[in-house]
């Protein structure tokens, strides 16, 4: 019992992925979570906007229920089953990040000075969550997916697009953890 | 309300990526400063799996619900999109720390901040569709 209120390792987590995704493939469907972003989207009437959002979501509906289910399962998980919401970080991510700024690294489950209320209140804050959010969802539909269905499916699947869009995640995300986040905070 | 069992593996979904700190912005930090090998276990072992279980799909042995071959759509192709979209895509998970299944699951653990970036989310797909014709795919 105690296993489950510790964090669990990498080779239970990945496995679990694969099975989830098993299931979803069994029941008839697909793995990819960014296209419920343009379900929601056109559920919320973005047809007016773009002819693209008149497209049928509810035959997505499935896909909504999912990240439903997600937010619930984020909830349990920390309610019920993360007694301690530290993370063991490596001691040079932590001497790294306390010298672009950030504080106490792993303390805390996420840190304060992105996710914290201070920041959101800020300008600075602020505007990083939204130009964040916006790169995301802007980048996976460009790409044609994001990491569960181009790393995890794609990759899987042995397709080139996949191995293409994970390579640009890495050149991306390389340039924006040794570039450009020590020049924001 | 066949769409439970979608709900139902939504809650695990969310429970494994919480209890494996793949939503701790920390870990996404981590894993681009190459100090850990945790999400790398992660994404490889889940893949490495999915090759093994796609290739039963494939021959058949595996079968969906309905007794049916279980098909996968191929992903559209074009380098122009996937590197380049792929590229905007991992600048935005490098800063924030979450894709966009973390970003519901982070909503479930009463982050407020995250439905700013949500949002965001939402503006860089109606963004993304206003301008489409005029991008390289």
């Amino acid at each position: 019992m105690d296993f489950i209120l510790e964090p669990w390792p990498w080779y239970i987590g990945g496995p679990f992925i694969t099975l989830i995704m098993f299931f979803l493939f069994y029941y008839g469907k697909k793995f990819g979570i960014s296209s419920n972003l343009e379900s929601i989207c056109a559920m919320g009437g973005a047809g007016k906007l773009h002819e693209f959002f008149t497209f049928d979501w509810k035959k997505n509906r499935w896909n909504l229920m999912f990240i439903i289910g997600t937010v619930i399962g984020g909830f349990i998980a920390f309610k019920f089953m993360t007694p301690d919401q530290a993370i063991a970080l490596n001691p040079e991510t932590i001497s790294d990040l306390s010298e672009i700024g950030f504080q106490n690294a792993g303390v805390q489950y996420l840190p304060d000075e992105i996710f914290g209320l201070e920041a959101l209140l800020s300008i600075k804050g602020a505007a990083i969550l939204i130009i964040a959010g916006i790169l995301v969802g802007f980048g996976s539909r460009y790409a044609g997916g994001c990491t569960s269905g181009h790393a995890i499916t794609g990759l899987s699947n042995l397709e080139l697009p996949s191995l293409i869009a994970v390579i640009g995640f890495f050149i991306g995300g390389l340039i924006m953890t040794w570039l450009i986040l020590p020049l924001l905070f | 309300m066949k769409n439970i069992r979608f709900i139902v593996l939504g809650i695990l979904f969310g429970i494994v990526l919480s209890k494996a700190e793949v939503i701790s912005w920390y870990r996404i930090y981590e894993m681009f400063k190459f100090q850990s090998f945790h999400m790398y276990g992660i994404i490889g072992s889940a893949v490495v799996l999915g090759i093994i279980l796609f290739s039963f799909f494939k021959k058949g042995t595996i079968k969906n619900y309905l007794g049916e071959k279980i098909m996968i759509e191929p992903k559209e192709k074009g380098f122009y999109r996937t590197i380049i979209g792929g590229t905007i895509f991992g600048l935005g998970w490098g800063l924030i720390g979450a894709c966009p299944g973390p970003m519901f699951i982070l909503l479930g653990r009463g982050v407020l901040s995250i439905l700013i970036v949500i949002f965001g989310g939402l503006l860089g797909v109606l963004f993304y569709h206003a301008i489409k014709h005029k991008l390289p795919h």
